[in-house]
């Protein structure tokens, strides 16, 4: 059994990583912390620095200038570290693929453990998301 | 000797979702200069906008931003009214107001939340987005979505608003009634966030004309400007309002006006689902002519201005947005500066940034003979004069 990732599964700490997105996603995994949803009762808290983060909320498309700071980010993590790309541009690029300054999406920068797609996908998507990654974790450990 | 310290704040940090990032230069506890350096959201929309088709570009435009996602769409389609001369059915108007209108209310109290926690209010945040949640419920109910409603469209509106959906629209705001005056004796008649907000960040009205800013941080500076009055559109010129203006130009002011707003979005809404006529809700375009066109709208931040020319063909040739933060984040440089570096976390927030609504780009276009350098020509330049060097130094050697 791998300790590092059975520890994982109780409580994961999340950095919120916004790759240029249009703030929608973000605001949506801001809305999973209030009362409606309160994602605490999980387990789940937003920390302040990628340093004390199990996993990545990774949100946009990202651009040159953000392409660099998501290597960044995720080269100071602590591994193991998870990466879930939230939101349809993060999955995919939907409309921006075109765009002069996406090189190039998300899961080629950094490895993607689990895609919620939606624009935005909403908070009850990304719990289930979240919920599916622990068991994912849980079948490897 | 003064000493100059520069604490570099982002671009990835806890005081805001977005990424960009300030260089507070400093003395002592004083900031003395600040410097903002963005440019790490942008997508390159308006030169995506000119790719797609006319009908398309409201679903682009509202992906600028996701909380002011009806402004940039209205602005879009304002424009393209304004350059191919389309009427616009009445019902229409009404529903664009209440959808406006709606997303002023989710932004304001987004960021009362936001502005609670940044000052040590937690419990401020919480509430504020708990009593948010119902007006994306009623979202949901009416559009379809809970953000990014698609609702504007060229001549119209993609939906009704069906009479089964207006009584719980109608329960929805009379709750919410009671939830915002609940945060004004909250936030206006505590004595430590009256201490926390007054007299912080301000932005005179001299500084606010000088820098240009608009919307709620205008006017809670003194200057009464609302493009919803001055240049109404929608059916804003149909209904009676009130324009909440303020003097102090601090951040307490601009946390009034932002609770007072809430109060005038109510009952905006209130009148206009009276007032609204039964009949289309979208007008039959044939084609679009050739010609140019500005939509203006007054979004939760200010004013936000879309220009559309078009060339007869089915493509916007060029489509230029100026959004509302791009002026109010500048004035953060006159906002912050002489106050202390405890009090920049809320007085950079104050403005409400929106940071992915700013990032725009200016091309240089080479004029003659003149030549415009970029990074990389930079970098190998150096490299070239380093190489001219090295041989210089080994004939100098060898000679």
């Amino acid at each position: 059994m791998n300790i590092k990732l059975k520890s994982l599964t109780k409580s994961i700490w999340v950095f919120h990583a916004a790759c240029s997105p249009c703030n929608n996603c973000d605001i949506e995994i801001l809305d999973l912390l209030t009362p409606r949803h309160d994602l605490e009762r999980l387990g789940m808290v937003l920390v302040g620095s990628v340093r004390h983060a199990d996993a990545l909320l990774v949100t946009g498309v990202p651009n040159y200038k953000t392409r660099e700071r998501l290597k960044m980010l995720y080269a100071q993590a602590p591994k193991p570290c998870l990466v879930l790309a939230i939101g349809s541009c993060a999955c995919g690029r939907i409309m921006f693929k075109d765009s002069y300054n996406s090189p190039c999406p998300v899961d080629e920068v950094v490895p993607v453990d689990v895609y919620i797609p939606g624009c935005p996908p909403k908070p009850e998507a990304i719990i289930a998301g979240v919920a599916k990654l622990i068991a994912k974790i849980e079948k490897a450990a | 000797m003064s000493h100059k310290v520069i604490i570099p704040i982002g671009p990835y940090h806890p005081l805001q979702e977005e990424p960009e990032y300030f260089r507070l230069y400093v003395e002592g506890e004083k900031v003395v200069d600040i410097d903002i350096v963005i440019g790490y959201m942008h997508r390159g929309i308006e030169e995506l906008s000119e790719h797609k088709h006319f009908d398309q570009v409201p679903f682009l435009v509202e992906r600028i931003c996701g909380i002011c996602s009806t402004s940039h769409p209205l602005a879009y389609v304002n424009a393209m009214e304004d350059l191919a001369g389309i009427e616009v059915p009445e019902r229409a108007l009404y529903i664009r107001t209440i959808i406006a209108e709606l997303e002023r209310i989710h932004s304001h109290l987004l960021w009362l939340g936001l502005a609670g926690h940044f000052i040590g209010y937690n419990t401020v945040w919480m509430w504020a987005w708990k009593y948010r949640e119902p007006v994306l419920d009623i979202f949901e109910m009416i559009t379809g979505n809970r953000n990014h409603y698609a609702m504007m469209k060229v001549g119209g509106v993609r939906r009704d608003i069906i009479d089964d959906d207006i009584p719980e629209l109608k329960k929805t705001l009379d709750e919410l009634i009671p939830a915002v005056n609940m945060f004004k004796g909250a936030v206006m008649d505590d004595p430590v966030i009256q201490a926390r907000l007054k007299g912080i960040g301000i932005l005179n009205r001299q500084q606010a004309i000088d820098w240009c800013v608009v919307g709620p941080t205008a006017r809670a500076s003194g200057v009464n400007i609302d493009i919803r009055r001055d240049d109404p559109y929608a059916a804003y010129d149909k209904v009676s309002w009130n324009v909440i203006v303020e003097k102090e130009g601090d951040i307490f002011a601009k946390t009034k006006v932002r609770i007072l707003e809430l109060y005038e979005c109510i009952g905006i809404i209130r009148q206009c689902l009276n007032k609204m006529p039964k009949g289309a809700f979208d007008a039959d375009i044939k084609e679009i002519p050739p010609g140019e066109g500005i939509g203006r709208v007054e979004a939760p931040r200010g004013e936000c201005f879309h220009y559309v020319k078009s060339d007869g063909t089915n493509r916007p040739i060029r489509h230029k947005i100026r959004a509302p933060s791009y002026v109010n984040v500048a004035s953060n440089k006159v906002a912050c500066v002489g106050g202390t570096i405890s009090d920049a976390a809320i007085t950079l927030a104050a403005v409400d940034p929106c940071y992915c609504c700013t990032e725009r780009v200016a091309v240089l276009k080479k004029v003659d003979n003149k030549k415009i350098l970029n990074g990389w020509d930079l970098i190998k330049l150096s490299q070239e004069k380093t190489a001219q060097l090295k041989e210089g130094l080994r004939d100098g050697k060898s000679g």
